[in-house]
């Protein structure tokens, strides 16, 4: 029985029966929107969070303190001051692999300016620290080793600053005062937004002013010794691994660790951290598409059910197809592809309703969304599988029949 | 010339609680062009043999030759396509697909059809329609029919493959007088073109218009005769009044 023949059959059996056909197949449409919103949901999640992620900058990788360990009592870490400016400087001339290097140095801080006073996080920081966080200035300049060496009371200012302190204004050239040390404004930092994670959590990185390195270590730290951080870029980031180890090598020597001795200090590389967020994303996205899944399965299951009675009602019409000389294969090829061509239009149906529920998620709640081809080929291929999968016991009892039963069958 | 069917020692048996004896060694041959009725009252066999005959059952003992081939142990599949080839069924109760035409339902032993490739099966249809004298009817379907009209789409059906034996199990059975003798004219018209037709009914009158009767009781053949003073459907739907009441 050729395969255009036996969908003509499956239609017209199907179409005879409406309303019982639409029903059944809503199971596998809902079953199908809900996974594909579940995992373009997921995508869009992971999507942005990758965002992020390269909003930190290009190839960065950041060296923090280790643990503090203070008589037994371990703290967190970055809890331990270990990291000097002159590991800093240490990495700067030596690490081959590294394109810039940049110390940071936080501090919060009440700063008046501009007849407002705002209280942010003062960073003193590199000026190659823009280059490695890949952050442009929306205006002014940057400042200069020379800065760095004379220790310059300038700053760079960040966007939600800008917004307390002179809202219609131009900060360039004013004076901004912290901890009563006045510091002259000589560039706006472009708006990098909110990096969703980082320090303090949801941390809104325009909510910042950027000093020279050693005017923040000697005028507003009261240490000048150690840095809170350091950031570097690699040069490559497939050499991240080997940077790490350019890294581990310098900073141990400086900090006289012998062989054995753990770190008293840790780098992540970007590659990690997206690594991270990115299984973390990876384990939401298939555990929703799981529990959507399940409300696939249940919509098969009704398929089943119809498939069934529809076996129980056109039993005559077996015995007469069977009597005129249809094999047990034609049968149950027949009702297997009854139940494929209700679960596929119904995979069809379900991924047009996801795609629309994802544009109204997009364009009315503003969320991330990512249809991918992929999950729409597996979508069909699964609701045909599931088709195939709850059709086949109906269909085997279709072809198991006696024609002599069968038709006398009322 | 090799018999159309040739029965030997056909047994059957089914094994229920206590083993019933449906065929106790039915002996047959029927020779191409013949027009034989099998007679018999309910639980004589016959119901038993035809399904044999009709390739859907297979015996528990005996043999049995369709058309020179050994059909008695064949396979489920293999019975599907000798049915497909070589029997054409007539049933009690029409057995047409309710939401198809009439085209579709003559067509339906092509669709099943293996081996060589049919190139019109439509146009066969139509032909075997035009036989049975619906040539107009093509596209109705079966609700749209009268009872004798479903009965000659049904012949039509049978005929469609060009089988070596048509078997209508009681083709009447579910008519009135005047369109059952329409339906047996038929079926002599088509006798008279070679067709070989076996007949089951329990009514006399409907046996009169074949040729040969046979006549079964308790799973055996009890009588076999030539049939006399044969009935002439055409002569007798001329002469037909019926019962107009009174």
């Amino acid at each position: 029985m050729k395969i255009f023949k036996l969908l003509e059959v499956a239609q017209s059996s199907l179409l005879k029966n409406k309303t019982r056909s639409l029903l059944t197949m809503l199971g596998i449409v809902i079953g199908v929107s809900a996974v594909v919103v579940m995992v373009a949901v997921g995508k869009g999640a992971q999507a942005n969070i990758e965002e992020r992620i390269s909003a930190l900058g290009t190839n960065v990788l950041m060296i923090r303190p280790g643990s503090g360990d203070f008589r037994g009592v371990r703290g967190g870490a970055g809890s331990r001051r270990s990291l000097t400016y002159a590991d800093e400087q240490s990495l700067r001339e030596e690490a081959t692999l590294l394109a810039a290097v940049s110390g940071s140095v936080s501090s919060q801080e009440q700063v008046v300016g501009g007849g407002q006073n705002w209280f942010t996080t003062i960073t003193g920081v590199h000026p190659d620290f823009l280059e490695i966080r890949a952050w442009e200035l929306a205006d002014g300049n940057n400042f200069t080793e020379r800065d760095l060496r004379s220790r310059t009371k300038v700053a760079l200012i960040g966007q939600t600053v800008v917004e307390n302190l002179f809202e219609g204004q131009e900060p360039i050239g004013q004076t901004i005062r912290i901890r009563n040390t006045p510091f002259r404004v000589i560039g706006i930092l472009e708006e990098k937004g909110d990096s969703g994670f980082g320090r303090g959590g949801g941390g809104d990185q325009d909510d910042t002013i950027l000093v020279p390195l050693t005017t923040a270590l000697y005028r507003l730290a009261r240490d000048h010794r150690y840095v809170s951080m350091i950031y570097a870029s690699a040069y490559d980031m497939d050499q991240s691994v080997e940077a790490e180890a350019q890294i581990d090598e310098i900073i141990r020597r400086n900090h006289k660790l012998i062989d054995g001795q753990e770190n008293d200090f840790n780098v992540r590389t970007q590659t990690e951290i997206t690594e991270t967020f990115s299984s973390t994303t990876q384990a939401l996205t298939t555990l929703l598409g799981a529990i959507a899944g399940v409300s696939l399965f249940v919509g098969g299951v009704g398929i089943m059910n119809i498939m069934l009675v529809s076996v129980t009602e056109r039993t005559r019409e077996i015995g007469i197809r069977v009597a005129v000389g249809a094999r047990s294969s034609d049968v149950l090829t027949q009702f297997l592809i009854e139940a494929v061509v209700l679960s596929l239009v119904g995979g069809i149906l379900g991924i047009l309703l996801s795609w629309g529920f994802c544009k109204f998620l997009t364009d009315s709640l503003g969320m991330t969304t990512i249809i991918e081809t992929r999950i729409v080929v597996i979508a069909l291929v699964v609701s045909a599988a599931i088709g195939i999968f709850f059709g086949l016991y109906p269909a085997q009892k279709a072809a198991k029949l006696d024609p002599i039963d069968a038709l006398r069958h009322e | 010339m090799q018999p159309v069917i040739k029965t030997e020692g056909l047994k059957k048996t089914y094994f229920l609680a206590e083993p019933v004896h449906a065929l106790r060694g039915v002996s047959l041959e029927i020779e191409a062009g013949e027009f034989v009725a099998v007679m018999g009252a309910s639980g004589s066999g016959k119901s038993t043999l035809m399904n044999i005959i009709g390739c859907l059952d297979r015996p528990t003992e005996g043999s049995y030759w369709l058309d020179g081939i050994d059909v008695s142990g064949l396979s489920r599949n293999e019975q599907a396509e000798i049915r497909n080839h070589k029997i054409g069924f007539v049933f009690q109760g029409f057995n047409l697909l309710s939401r198809t035409d009439a085209i579709e339902n003559v067509e339906l032993p092509l669709v099943y059809h293996r081996g060589k490739h049919i190139k019109n099966p439509k146009k066969m249809a139509i032909q075997c329609l035009e036989r049975v004298g619906l040539g107009d009817r093509t596209d109705h379907h079966p609700a749209q029919l009268s009872g004798g009209q479903q009965q000659r789409v049904a012949i039509a059906r049978a005929l469609v493959n060009e089988p070596a034996l048509v078997l209508a199990d009681e083709p009447t059975g579910n008519l009135d007088s005047r369109t059952s003798i329409e339906i047996m004219g038929l079926f002599q018209e088509l006798n008279n073109e070679g067709v070989t037709i076996l007949l089951v009914t329990h009514e006399k009158d409907i046996a009169q218009y074949c040729k040969r009767r046979v006549e079964m009781r308790d799973g055996v053949i009890v009588e076999d005769e030539k049939i006399e003073h044969r009935k002439d459907a055409k002569y007798d739907l001329e002469n037909f009044h019926g019962f107009t009441g009174i």
